[in-house]
């Protein structure tokens, strides 16, 4: 309270701080109750919600990584999200440099192209990629008679890298437009390959955008669960669905503590992530990361 | 690796030190041009660009341009009968009563979602930045925390909040001794639209409300210190700078706005609700996933995909139209 902006005395300000308190309770006390009604037994989920629990029993936790199969979920949501990153980097990294870069016949078709993909959302497109993977499914029955791209996380992944394409590459592409060309002029002279300049003058200059990219991405990948839900149909599921399926049956069974187990499993990684680079993330959001 | 004649070692030191003319000789393409704007050869932009390309193609433009093919055909989905009935599928919706129920709910989620999110996102971007209000990157901070957790996990936690048993509201009620106001949050048709609208406040606003906020930072402070010795209250302020100044974002987060709200209301619906009671909040894509893969309809499906599409256009169009106004700089 050291500068008033204002020359006023505010009468509306504790009214005002008050709310922004009340908001910020709205959300932090669901979130905390969940982490502490993870660790009640049965029994105390009847009668009110508000009481602490009794003791702390951990057994939940060992009920939903092991009987949940919560922590065979987590291997495939690591798996699935750092392939999908790996994917999603190798064709963009190039692609955004080429197109921030180079003067080629069809770049502004092609920028206008993956502008408009900006406002394709896969939820719209989901049926019809589920559909054409049975299909190829179907023409290689041969080959492969159990399948091979439906149920496998690696063309999750594939399709977790494409639908981020385009915010990826557009923010890629303004990053590296940024940067003076004077670098890779000098590298050029230096006798320096194309391909060296892209990866050892330009990539590491752009490290910036690429931290921006790998966490929105990595956000969207991690917390999917509408396209993982359709590709991957059968038992290896990814964390969020895993999470559904518990949610589905713990509500069915009145038995909610291994629910919030579960539910503890996936949030405490995020929060963890969000609290180191949550700086990062607001800063990458100002810069046009702007990513329903 | 410089392959001409050898510089003199001290030049090798410099870092951007180039050689003093472009060596007679070497015959290496845009040698004498900036590297920028290269003509390239072309083998080297292709490499770069085609995996990207391939891959857009196969999983977005592929999958798109087939959703607006599919909308004229019935088709089971997994039979290979597939009929061509030109705009049929659309004449349905029209008599479809669930498709209508699903679009009221969508548009009125869109309004109140949108309307709420914007003026509180808005109020409270311009407490943060203009206010010097203690501990308000704590506040920032935990306002944000929804934006990171998945549907699923926000779809949980909102059915421990709505339980009409041992729900957080319902408890907290009874505490209060306001018994009489406690709800079915879920389960009553009248209230379930907006106990789910409620969930996506929660999880948008801390979004948009940092968006506000660092378009608001870059108003210059001399701008409020002017208007603040011409007596302007902050609420006059926010009205007379801080809104004009930063309009033209407000604008674009309200078009994306609209696109994603028709997305978050989906999964969460999907995921909290099941669309019911009885249909009572329904949205339009939950009910295409519903035809596509419940009803195996997939033409019919895709004919609301693409219902959808054109509707979220539209209105992105039109509130980009309704608020155009005159820039303003500073």
């Amino acid at each position: 309270m050291t500068t008033p902006t204002s020359s006023r005395p505010r009468l509306g300000r504790p009214l005002t701080h008050l709310l922004v308190i009340a908001l910020a309770l709205a959300i932090a006390v669901p979130v905390g109750w969940v982490l502490l009604a993870s660790l009640k037994r049965k029994g105390e989920f009847f009668g009110s919600p508000w009481t602490l629990p009794q003791s702390l029993h951990f057994q939940n936790y060992v009920d939903a990584f092991v009987t949940a199969h919560m922590g065979q979920y987590f291997l495939t949501s690591v798996f699935v999200t750092a392939l999908g990153l790996v994917f999603v980097l190798a064709v963009s990294v190039p692609a955004a440099y080429v197109i921030a870069r180079y003067e080629f016949r069809g770049r502004r078709l092609v920028e206008l192209a993956l502008l408009a993909g900006l406002f394709v959302n896969v939820n719209y497109i989901v049926v019809p990629i589920f559909l054409m993977l049975v299909d190829w499914d179907r023409a290689l029955v041969d080959v492969f008679p159990g399948g091979f791209f439906i149920d496998n996380p690696t063309v999750l992944a594939l399709v977790y890298a494409a639908t981020s394409i385009p915010f990826t590459i557009y923010l890629l592409t303004a990053y590296f437009r940024s940067i003076p060309v004077e670098y890779e002029e000098a590298a050029a002279l230096d006798g320096a390959s194309r391909f060296r300049i892209m990866t050892s003058v330009m990539l590491p200059m752009a490290r910036p955008a690429v931290t921006t990219v790998i966490l929105f991405n990595f956000l969207a990948y991690w917390n999917d669960f509408i396209i993982a839900l359709t590709l991957l149909p059968g038992d290896g599921k990814t964390l969020q669905v895993g999470l559904l399926n518990l949610f589905t049956a713990q509500k069915a069974a009145a038995d909610y503590g291994r629910l919030y187990a579960g539910m503890v499993i996936v949030i405490v990684p995020v929060l963890l992530l969000y609290a180191v680079i949550q700086r990062r993330l607001i800063e990458g959001m100002a810069s046009g990361g702007v990513k329903g | 690796m410089t392959t001409s004649a050898t510089p003199p070692p001290a030049q090798r030191n410099g870092v951007s030190k180039a050689e003093p003319a472009p060596p007679a000789g070497r015959s290496r393409r845009g040698g004498g041009r900036s590297p920028v704007r290269r003509r390239a050869d072309t083998r080297f932009v292709l490499l770069c660009l085609l995996p990207a390309l391939v891959l857009f193609a196969v999983f977005m433009i592929v999958p798109t341009l087939n959703v607006f093919r599919m909308s004229f055909y019935t088709w089971s989905g997994f039979s290979p009968d597939m009929r061509f009935v030109g705009l049929d599928n659309f004449r349905a919706l029209l008599d479809d009563r669930q498709f209508v129920r699903a679009f009221q709910n969508t548009v009125a989620l869109l309004v109140v979602v949108t309307v709420v999110t914007t003026v509180m996102g808005l109020f409270l971007a311009a407490l943060m930045t203009r206010q010097r209000l203690r501990g308000r990157n704590l506040y920032r901070f935990v306002l944000y925390v929804p934006n990171v957790l998945s549907v699923v996990v926000i779809a949980a936690i909102f059915s421990a909040v709505y339980d009409q048993e041992n729900g957080l509201l319902n408890g907290a009620l009874r505490l209060l001794s306001l018994d009489g106001l406690q709800q079915v949050w879920l389960g009553n048709q009248k209230i379930v639209l907006y106990s789910v609208a409620v969930a996506m406040v929660w999880q948008s606003l801390g979004y948009y409300m940092v968006l506000y906020m660092s378009s608001m930072a870059s108003v210059p402070e001399e701008l409020y210190e002017a208007s603040a010795l011409d007596g302007a209250s902050p609420t006059r302020q926010f009205f007379a700078l801080t809104l004009p100044l930063i309009w033209e974002n407000l604008r674009t987060t309200l078009t994306f706005f609209i696109m994603s709200a028709v997305n978050l209301s989906f999964v969460l619906v999907r995921a909290m609700t099941g669309g019911g009671p009885d249909g009572s909040s329904e949205v339009l894509l939950s009910y295409m996933y519903k035809q596509a893969y419940t009803n195996s309809s997939y033409g019919y499906g895709m004919a609301i995909g693409v219902v959808i599409f054109a509707f979220s256009f539209l209105v992105s169009l039109l509130v980009s139209r309704a608020t155009r106004r005159e820039p303003l700089r500073y």
